[in-house]
């Protein structure tokens, strides 16, 4: 499944551990959330770059702790009509500060892409013939936005305000 | 009213673009039906039993009369002439073609306005109480937070795929013409002992299959804090609300699980978090948006002239459309008028392109350019100069608009049910105008006086029988389409739910059921009672005793 | 909405053309039509699959929508739907759309 990370295909580095596999020796690993639970003290000790995947049923505030040790979180879509995750990439960002990769697998298409970024992410894996397309197509498709979120973009009433005090 | 300034503009069009090349690669194969569905319903598409429907979102019910015209325009070009007003504010087309879609909201963002949200697992459209703005009980105009909310709201990222369907509802007035106690989320404006306003928050009220009423989960929110208030809501219910079960899913399942003081506890935990950031609203902007509600220019008008005196005298006709149909504007000499879409044997909310286009007319005339959408699927003039009155009357008469029967029996709520619907169980349609026919007696209208009859056509309650003074539910019978009746449902904030009176009615049989209800009520009624005030005085029993007495 | 059903009766099939939305029926010949009395019939079990399937494939290929089989009648030569929902369908809602202006009285 193709990786996108900042809307270009990456290879994908990281090895993620099933339930019930050992734990390679080396190399960067992502764990399931009940692993990472499980072992976690371990796998802090461990040199090599820590990644967790959540269920989108997880408590993102358990991760916060040790956000700054971790380089990739992963959440899912089961179906793209559940949108829990959403929430969960955007208390990951804004409320705990997270920085570096949060990824989207699972039931992700093109027409959510924007909303996905909006929330957070900034990688995601998905089945698509033209994968940079779909990323660039899906979330170039409005320039205007009514709510703050953490991507950085100005909503519309920062410029209005913006546009009032420059008169 | 609000009026698109340049971002709001540019955001319609994108979203035009947007939904025309989701056509595309729907019609390509690119997209399939299941990855398109949702995508469609988000424009307010469906597919029902004849044809595509869309709903057009009329937001708090208010409309330009250039809105209006392009309604009329659509209707004509693309439909059969005809469109119809739902419970929601919103307007429905019964016959659109998905290829045309495309055109249609193009069409219709030239005029502001747009399908978004009016179906889907997202935030709908927030409705008001229809006479936002003019009624002489405001306290404040709710437009202006519904428009801030409609903002909020639209196309929000992380809300775009909740468990189901989310609507709001904003009320103004100590008399709740908003229906807010059967919202998900109701919002009352109200003042604090500091005379400061602010809302009372409800949550987890609604219809359906499991209709209930709202709690309170906040008695006073200061308005600066309104968004992040209703984002943490929000968050709470994309979390934890039930994704397991269709029949579940609502908010109002969430908190009667929870418990209202323990939804409250997680709303207000995850709101502390975010109260002072960039969703606090700043004087500025909530003065920029409530600009756009700035009352019209009034003019001073008399309360009386010798035309209007003459007619009211002369002509009984003029009376009782003047005590039904007109109410008190706060402004004085001018006057509220409801324009009724409930002619006898017409189809409940539905109006003609030509009827659409004489409206916009007369309220360019008469109305200072505005019209209202109620929630009971009627229309309203909102500033009508009492001088006008009598020309308005005899206008609206020869438009068949003018039937003199808002809030009386034959003004009835009925969803478009199985004569449109691919969810319902039976008709509902017939059903009113047959009722509307059978009392088509205007003067012993007005003699049995408020009386409030809400049809649905299934269990998911569109036509809010379950607040219906009778309400009227039709099911599907081994293949016959039977009627169960409730009574006693009120949809004001002293909000009940209406108690089932018993077995269903057969259809030729409701109609004399309904005939035999009313008669029930004369005969007990006492001192001024409305029916639902003797009911709630005499109970159930001698209403369920004759509802089955043979006709 | 898709609806098997192991009966003795006569089935039709149904969708919405992808298109227009309009309600189309399965004909013998392959084809859709408006009117439910060119439906091809199916009397069997396997034939009512097989029209589902000939349906399902047209949904496949973009050509109409959320086919089904319904009950029908097919007695001397009218094919008439048994159920309400189906009847109105077939021949459009049994209330008079756009009245036409009345003067009040």
């Amino acid at each position: 499944m193709p990786l996108l990370k900042n809307g270009a295909v990456a290879t994908d580095p990281w090895h993620k551990v099933v339930n019930g596999e050992a734990l390679p020796p080396e190399g960067p690993v992502i764990l399931p959330f009940e692993r990472w639970r499980a072992e976690r003290e371990t796998l802090l000790g461990r040199n090599t770059p820590l990644g967790v995947r959540l269920a989108n049923t997880d408590p993102v505030a358990e991760l916060a702790p040790d956000l700054d040790r971790l380089e990739v979180i992963v959440l899912e879509f089961p179906k793209f009509t559940d949108g829990r995750a959403y929430s969960q990439a955007r208390l990951l960002r804004e409320r705990h500060g997270y920085k570096q990769e949060l990824r989207a697998t699972g039931n992700v298409l093109r027409d959510q892409l924007l909303f996905m970024q909006r929330c957070g992410f900034d990688a995601v894996e998905i089945e698509h013939a033209d994968p940079e397309g779909a990323w660039k197509a899906g979330t170039g498709t409005f320039s205007v936005f009514y709510q703050p979120t953490g991507d950085g973009r100005s909503p519309v009433e920062r410029r209005r305000t913006a546009n009032l005090q420059s008169v | 009213m609000y009026a698109y300034d340049e971002y709001d503009q540019t955001f319609v069009e994108e979203r035009v673009a947007q939904f025309r090349d989701q056509v595309r690669r729907r019609l390509s194969g690119e997209l399939s039906e299941t990855e398109f569905k949702p995508l469609r319903l988000t424009n307010g598409l469906y597919l029902q039993l004849h044809a595509y429907m869309l709903r057009i979102a009329i937001p708090y019910g208010t409309l330009a009369t250039r809105q209006l015209r392009r309604l009329a325009h659509i209707a004509r070009k693309y439909d059969r002439g005809f469109g119809h007003f739902t419970t929601r504010q919103n307007l429905q087309f019964h016959w659109m073609k998905l290829e045309q879609v495309p055109d249609v909201l193009a069409e219709l963002a030239e005029v502001q306005m747009h399908g978004l949200q009016t179906s889907g697992n997202c935030i709908r459209n927030t409705t008001a109480d229809q006479w936002a703005g003019v009624a002489a009980d405001e306290i404040e105009d709710p437009r202006i937070w519904c428009e801030i909310i409609r903002q909020w709201s639209t196309l929000h990222p992380e809300f775009s795929f909740l468990p189901r369907k989310f609507k709001i509802a904003v009320t103004g007035s100590p008399n709740d013409r908003a229906a807010v106690k059967v919202h998900d989320i109701g919002l009352r404006m109200h003042k604090n002992a500091q005379g400061e306003i602010g809302f009372e928050v409800m949550v987890g009220g609604g219809l359906g299959r499991t209709p209930i009423v709202a709690k309170t989960i906040r008695d006073f929110l200061p308005k600066q804090h309104l968004l992040s208030y209703l984002e943490a809501i929000l968050r709470v219910y994309n979390q934890f609300g039930r994704r397991d079960n269709i029949y579940k899913a609502r908010i109002k399942i969430l908190v009667h699980e929870l418990g209202a003081a323990k939804m409250a506890e997680l709303v207000e935990a995850e709101w502390q978090q975010i109260k002072d950031g960039p969703l606090a609203l700043a004087p500025e902007t909530v003065q920029g948006i409530a600009a756009h509600f700035a009352p019209p220019t009034y003019i001073d008008s008399p309360v009386f002239t010798p035309e209007f005196d003459a007619l009211r005298l002369e002509n009984p006709g003029f009376r009782r459309w003047l005590k039904a149909n007109v109410a008190a504007h706060k402004q004085p000499g001018y006057a509220i008028v409801t324009v009724s879409l409930k002619p006898e044997g017409g189809v409940p909310g539905d109006m003609t392109a030509e009827q659409m286009d004489a409206v916009a007319d007369l309220a360019d005339l008469y109305g200072l350019g505005e019209v209202r959408v109620t929630h009971t699927q009627n229309l309203v003039l909102p500033h009508i100069r009492r001088a006008d009155l009598p020309a308005l009357w005899r206008k609206l008469g020869e438009l068949n608009l003018a039937t003199p029967n808002i809030g009386l029996i034959s003004d009835i709520i009925a969803c478009p049910g199985l004569d449109y619907c691919a969810l319902a169980n039976a008709r509902a349609i017939p059903v009113a105008q047959r009722i509307t026919e059978k009392f088509n007696d205007l003067a012993r209208a007005h003699d049995i006086g408020e009386l409030k009859i809400k049809i649905s056509g299934c269990i998911n309650a569109c036509g809010h029988h379950h607040v219906g003074h009778i309400g009227i539910l039709g099911v599907d019978k081994n293949g016959e389409e039977f009627y169960q009746v409730t009574l006693g449902g009120s949809e004001e904030l002293s909000a009940s739910l209406g108690a089932i009176v018993g077995p269903a009615l057969s259809a030729d049989r409701i109609v004399d059921g309904v005939a035999n209800l009313v008669d029930t009520y004369l005969a007990l009624r006492q001192d001024g009672e409305r029916f639902l005030d003797t009911y709630r005085r005499v109970g159930i029993a001698p209403f369920k005793e004759r509802l089955y007495a043979p006709a | 909405m898709i609806k098997s059903k192991n009966l003795e009766g006569s089935q039709a099939l149904t969708a919405n053309r992808l298109r227009d939305g309009a309600v189309v029926f399965l004909t013998a010949a392959g084809t859709w039509s408006r009117y439910v009395n060119d439906s091809a019939i199916a009397r069997t079990g396997d034939e009512a699959a097989a029209l589902l399937a000939i349906g399902m494939q047209a949904a496949a290929d973009r050509i109409v929508v959320e086919p089904y089989l319904f009950e029908v009648s097919a007695e001397g030569g009218a094919i008439r739907p048994l159920s309400t929902r189906e009847t109105i369908r077939a021949f459009g809602p049994s209330v008079e759309e756009q009245r036409p202006l009345e003067t009040a009285s």
